[in-house]
């Protein structure tokens, strides 16, 4: 194993014009073994690093020297100058300012000092399994003032004054909810966390359960004191195997210390929480099937009315709260409901956290004000597409919510604003897609999940999303016809109409928002039976460019099928009846001459 | 069982534990270890971590996991808070990088750059993929 003192990348990414770069490379390469450092300094090619302005790029490690606008000509003077002689090459070398460079300190990213952490406030701060370490940073702080110093119903007005609303999607006010719970008259009561975060590629609860369990716990005790409930419950997936084995160290831990279970703080407030484990139905994140799951039986949802602050957990008021809900009870009661409502706007006051994914630069997990736009969160914050490549839509609230396309991008994101659109803020997945997706893939992706995870007890839901998803598979093949759009469309609204849950009511809302928004690519699909994105297989053709193929006859040899065909430097061709599709000739041709068309 | 008083003293005996202000009495190294960083390797880089404290003999050192940054695909992610010092992030580290940490930064306060994140125009260059050619 080469044990190398110097790294050398070379941008190879289509904003440095890939000819020149190969070259570049090539050059490097070469010079490197012309003064016998081959065993020293590894040079490397590597995607596009986002540089694009200064491109070409060489950027030379551990030191981290940027080289902007490098010609091949130049290589012979940067390796000499750089390697034998130790001296940066000035003319070319981009010269750093302010929060460039190599950074210590993670704030002075775009990244961060956009957010504003709340419900993450303790995430990579503190020890999760150390309870000391939780109270230290203010916590059970909150649970002694609520038990030593306030009644009930001054807890429910500081929630309701604050404005939080639910942060699982549904966007329900928590304090108006805890109210109805708190106003029933009945012998027990019940606080269940919904810690079952179906959403495909969101995992903001994942993070706050792994993170900072003990909030959760806290919130969920001042819960039950202000509804009168002295038994929790958290339904946690079991796909979150480190999340259980943190909730059960918290939970084990908090008993201990006496902040769990009987006569808290030598209050005479009693409050037990028992975990419940998921297994493996998205349904179950809906609150009346989650309901039925933790009573023993299949999770089927049930009607609303009667509605669990009233009647929910065997028959009792019960208050349902997403994980990230109860995240921010802790901090409303330190720092009080007028702050929580200062941030984000009028109807949607605080943050909310979102997981972002998809074609962007800075993946990962941000939690931002409401009222930030999405052009800021996609192009600031996130980094912008990567690749150089145009933005698409931007799909927010997972198999629930729709797409968002360009014009709609200087939106604030707010509940409200969120649902005007035609998607829904949901739990906080956010997805970006650029222009190589297809957006009838898209609605067949979600399809194809939201069918599989419907319960089946009601028809609309049942029949209705396989239908939807058969019509999305006929047209991503190439059989839709153009009444199809028409069709999908008409079902989709019916099937929002008369669905039992929130599953069966939101299934469609994929297909319904890229309809509105793309619909010139349904049209493509069934008309034109083209695929503009070049997506889906049936409607792409991969051809080689003859003016480009030397007739190497690399591809030919790789091709699984044998479907190319050519003799030796004459150029090659593709037999459409036995192609795959399976990308490898375009992966392997060095010469790019191979073209999705 | 805790009373009112035994969580304040709680409070007293671990704000030097956990303080992440510059007025810190000691060294603090917490590793990155929700799904994100053990699935990327956070565990042996912790134990790395733990074994050159105790082979290095150093004493005022607490070495913590905690849960996810934020920035996943940059993970296993150490953070290091010394006395008198802002925090410093190190990225993409392995068991053999850790061990340098303690014994440069942690043990002489020499910052081992060549671990940071790397930061032109916005853009973060750590997480290149290389070009298949």
């Amino acid at each position: 194993m080469e044990v190398y003192r110097s790294e050398v990348l070379v941008c190879g990414g289509t904003g440095c014009t890939s000819p020149e770069s190969v070259d570049l490379y090539k050059r490097l390469k070469s010079e490197i073994r012309k003064h016998n450092l081959n065993h020293e300094i590894e040079v490397l090619r590597t995607g596009c690093l986002g540089l694009c302005e200064l491109g070409p790029v060489v950027i030379v490690y551990p030191e981290g020297v940027v080289y902007k606008k490098v010609k091949i000509d130049d290589i012979a003077e940067l390796v000499e100058s750089h390697f034998i002689h130790n001296k940066v090459l000035d003319r070319l070398e981009y010269k750093i300012s302010e929060g460039e460079g190599k950074i210590r300190n993670l704030n002075k990213l775009d990244f961060f000092k956009k957010q504003l952490r709340i419900a993450l406030r303790n995430c990579g701060i503190i020890d999760p399994e150390n309870i000391d370490e939780y109270i230290t940073l203010d916590g059970y702080k909150a649970l002694e003032k609520v038990l030593t110093s306030m009644s009930p119903i001054e807890v429910i007005e500081d929630i309701k004054k604050s404005g939080l609303r639910g942060r699982g999607g549904g966007g329900f006010s928590t304090g108006m909810k805890w109210q109805f719970a708190a106003k029933q008259e009945r012998d027990e009561k019940y606080i269940i966390c919904n810690a079952d975060e179906g959403d495909p590629g969101a995992f903001m609860d994942r993070s706050v359960l792994e993170g900072d369990p003990h909030s959760v716990l806290e919130a969920m005790t001042i819960g039950g004191y202000a509804i009168g409930s002295n038994k929790g419950f958290i339904y946690v997936r079991a796909e979150y195997p480190l999340a259980v084995e943190r909730l059960d160290i918290a939970i084990k831990q908090s008993k201990e210390y006496g902040l769990l279970g009987e006569n808290i703080l030598g209050t005479g407030f009693n409050f037990d929480i028992e975990l419940r484990l998921g297994a493996g139905a998205f349904v179950c994140g809906e609150e009346t099937a989650l309901m039925q799951s933790i009573e023993g039986k299949r999770g089927m949802p049930m009607p609303k009315p009667p509605f669990p602050a009233v009647s929910g957990l065997w028959g009792k008021p019960t208050i349902i709260n997403n994980v990230e809900t109860f995240a921010n009870i802790v901090p409303i009661m330190l720092k009080g409901a007028d702050w929580f409502k200062g941030i984000g706007t009028e109807k949607s006051s605080g943050t909310k956290v979102f997981a972002l994914g998809g074609k962007i630069t800075n993946t990962g997990l941000i939690e931002i004000p409401m009222g930030t736009t999405l052009r800021e969160t996609i192009f600031e914050i996130g980094g912008g597409i990567p690749n150089a490549k145009a933005f698409k839509a931007v799909q927010t609230g997972g198999p629930s919510g729709g797409c968002i396309s360009e014009k709609d991008l200087d939106t604030p994101i707010e509940y409200d604003t969120l649902t005007a659109l035609g998607s829904m803020m949901g739990s906080g997945g956010m997805i970006v897609l650029d222009e190589d997706n297809c957006m009838v893939d898209v609605a067949r992706f979600f399809l194809d999940f939201t069918k599989d995870e419907s319960c089946g007890k009601c028809t609309p839901c049942r029949i209705g999303t396989k239908r939807l998803l058969e019509m999305l598979e006929k047209i991503t093949k190439g059989n839709g016809e153009i009444e199809d759009i028409d069709k999908l469309e008409h079902l989709a609204m019916g099937i929002k109409k008369v669905a039992l849950c929130g599953l069966g009511q939101t299934a469609p809302n994929p297909v319904l928002s890229t309809i509105r928004q793309f619909r010139d690519e349904y049209i493509a699909h069934v008309r034109d039976k083209k695929c503009p994105a070049k997506v889906c297989r049936s409607l792409v053709q991969y051809e080689i460019l003859e003016d480009k193929c030397k007739g190497c006859g690399l591809c030919t040899r790789n091709c699984n099928v044998g479907a190319i065909s050519g003799k030796l430097h004459e150029a090659h061709v593709i037999d459409q009846n036995v192609c795959l599709k399976c990308g490898m000739c375009i992966h392997i041709c060095r010469f790019k001459a191979i073209v999705k068309k | 069982m805790k009373t009112i008083q035994d969580l304040e003293d709680i409070r007293k005996n671990n704000f030097n534990r956990v303080n992440q202000g510059l007025d810190r009495k000691s060294i603090r190294i917490v590793v990155g270890m929700a799904t994100c960083g053990i699935a990327a390797g956070a565990d042996e880089v912790f134990d790395a971590i733990l074994d050159e404290v105790n082979k290095l003999g150093l004493s005022n050192v607490v070495v913590v996991k905690t849960g996810c940054i934020g920035v996943c695909r940059l993970e296993p992610i150490v953070e290091v808070i010394r006395p008198g010092e802002e925090k410093v992030t190190y990225v993409q580290m392995s068991p053999f990088k850790a061990r340098r940490v303690v014994a440069s930064h942690v043990l002489v306060g020499a910052v081992r750059d060549e671990y940071l994140m790397h930061v032109i125009r916005g853009k973060i260059i750590n997480d290149y993929t290389l070009d298949n050619d």
